[in-house]
């Protein structure tokens, strides 16, 4: 028999790290060609840090993002970032970026004010552009600017920037107030649950999962993460396990074919994804990370959802069929409604 | 002991001639050799990736034929003279398949180690139900694994393109 039901979970996930040491580091450089090559030590994994950092140098700069090309190549050669953990690039390495952006522009206003010949306060920068204010007409392109820079004077236009949260002291010991430990982001996830109280399987119907992220620089990034911690927090939930029979070490996991992650097929039918945005004075824009966050939500609320559907907590995961069938005859044969396996696997073990 | 092959003379190598692309190509290969070792190691055709080398997690998927297969558990000698196609030939004149616009519309792609595996069979799978329902695109794509966890967004860029195909 089918049984459905539905479960909740909220998740205050704290965001880069406060204890000192976490440096951030950006350089850019304007190309001959005009575009801008940024560095930072950043690393991607496919979440998206570097279109990240490009956006917010474009924005920075006043420029096509078309004409900003990003690197973070070999820790020997890219500048400094404590790395892609703790949920800390949107929040911390964006500040770099700036910084370096601040300091690229100021030198290519004094270069452009040089060969305008005109003040430096007169020289305003934007759309791609130096121009003076006073006559917007008077202007040269950054492809101008990169050209003669480069080639024609042989120096070179780039603006370096570092930024590093202030470290948390420690606790006052006359009133004990501490600073927020980091920043917080909100997340909260719903799941629809059906549970085959003959096999023991769980699916699930439906999820709802909605993060507040600050500010979402990259809305379709954030959407990305927000479902693709579904998938992990599923697994982590429902199927993934190294050691799928356990008490005995030779039925662990070999290869991919042994290893269940979930595929398409797993996927909820419906899937619903929402984000908001109350900007955070820390981040720029407002913004800050989520990402790990949103792959430990679903976990709960599955579990809670089983709970709803059956009158069972399991207090493991993951709640394979057969730790879901443990728990219901459990349940059946001495009333308990909660469940840990390894009360049975000392049983298998004696 | 000396190989059997060793022992007759039987040639170790042989000239493999099939269409990659479009194009006609060649390589010396060994009968032991996947069309995967054929294509990334002899053709330097990078976009089938070596995920598994077990024909688990479908990162290495081509068409051959117009039929979506593992390259990893395709013999290679069995291609001869036939067509192959991976994710370098979806596009014509330098211009992307709606596919693969709709994969990027709706992000269907985050580290894009399985994209190329993803697009080739969603290809396959619009080529044989060019409108397929959600179930379907559940089915026909289970072979592609996604850790990222992009299903979704792969999802609505196939019923996307579906649509827009009609």
């Amino acid at each position: 028999m089918k049984k459905t039901g539905v479960g909740m979970c909220l998740v205050l996930h704290p965001t880069g790290r406060k204890g000192g040491g976490d440096p951030s580091q950006a350089i850019i450089q304007l190309k001959p060609d005009g575009s801008l090559f940024l560095k930072v030590g950043a690393v991607d994994l496919g979440q998206g840090a570097l279109t990240m950092l490009r956006q917010v140098a474009a924005e920075a700069m006043d420029v096509d993002i078309a004409t900003v090309y990003a690197s973070n190549r070999s820790d020997d050669l890219a500048p400094l970032s404590a790395g892609s953990a703790a949920s800390r690039v949107t929040l911390v390495d964006p500040h770099a970026v700036m910084e370096a952006a601040k300091d690229l522009r100021a030198k290519i206003a004094a270069f452009a004010a040089h060969r305008l010949e005109i003040d430096v306060e007169n020289v305003e920068l934007a759309d791609g552009k130096a121009f003076a204010k006073d006559n917007p007409h008077h202007h040269m392109t950054f492809a101008d600017i990169g050209m003669i820079a480069n080639l024609g004077e042989g120096v070179i236009l780039v603006g370096t920037g570092a930024w590093q949260p202030a470290p948390v002291q420690g606790h006052d010991p006359e009133t004990g107030y501490l600073d927020q430990e980091s920043v917080i982001s909100f997340g909260c996830c719903v799941a629809e649950v059906a549970v085959d109280t003959d096999t023991g399987e769980v699916e699930v119907t439906k999820l709802v999962q909605v993060w507040e992220v600050g500010k979402a620089i990259n809305p379709l990034m954030v959407k990305q993460q927000i479902n693709g911690g579904l998938q992990i927090g599923m697994g982590f939930a429902l199927r993934e396990n190294l050691f799928p029979h356990y008490p005995d070490p030779a039925h662990g996991i070999e290869s991919l074919a042994d290893y269940s992650m979930p595929t398409f097929m797993d996927y909820p039918p419906e899937l619903i994804h929402g984000i908001e945005e109350v900007p955070h004075p820390m981040g720029v824009k407002g913004a800050k990370g989520f990402s790990e966050g949103s792959a430990t939500a679903p976990g709960p609320a599955i579990i809670s959802a089983i709970h709803d559907a059956v009158g069972v907590w399991i207090h493991e995961v993951p709640a394979t069929p057969e730790v879901v069938l443990r728990a219901l005859d459990a349940k059946e044969h001495g009333g308990a409604t909660d469940y840990w396996s390894h009360q049975d696997r000392s049983a298998w073990l004696a | 002991m000396a190989l059997f092959a060793e022992e007759h003379s039987i040639p170790m190598t042989h000239i493999l001639s099939f269409q990659l692309n479009g194009a006609p190509v060649q390589a010396l290969v060994k009968p032991s050799d996947s069309l995967l070792d054929v294509l990334r190691e002899k053709l330097d055709v990078t976009s089938p990736k070596r995920g598994c080398d077990s024909g688990d997690c479908g990162a290495c998927t081509v068409l051959l034929e117009g039929k979506a297969v593992r390259a990893c558990l395709t013999c290679a000698l069995t291609v001869e003279n036939k067509q192959v196609v991976t994710v370098e030939g979806l596009s014509q004149d330098g211009k992307l398949q709606p596919l693969q616009e709709a994969f990027m519309a709706h992000g269907g792609s985050q580290c894009g180690y399985c994209t190329s595996g993803m697009l080739i069979s969603a290809t396959a799978l619009l080529a044989k139900s060019p409108h397929p329902q959600r179930q379907d695109i559940a089915q026909e794509m289970s072979g592609n694994l996604c850790r990222c966890g992009c299903y979704e967004e792969i999802t609505q860029a196939i019923l996307d393109t579906a649509r827009k195909g009609e």
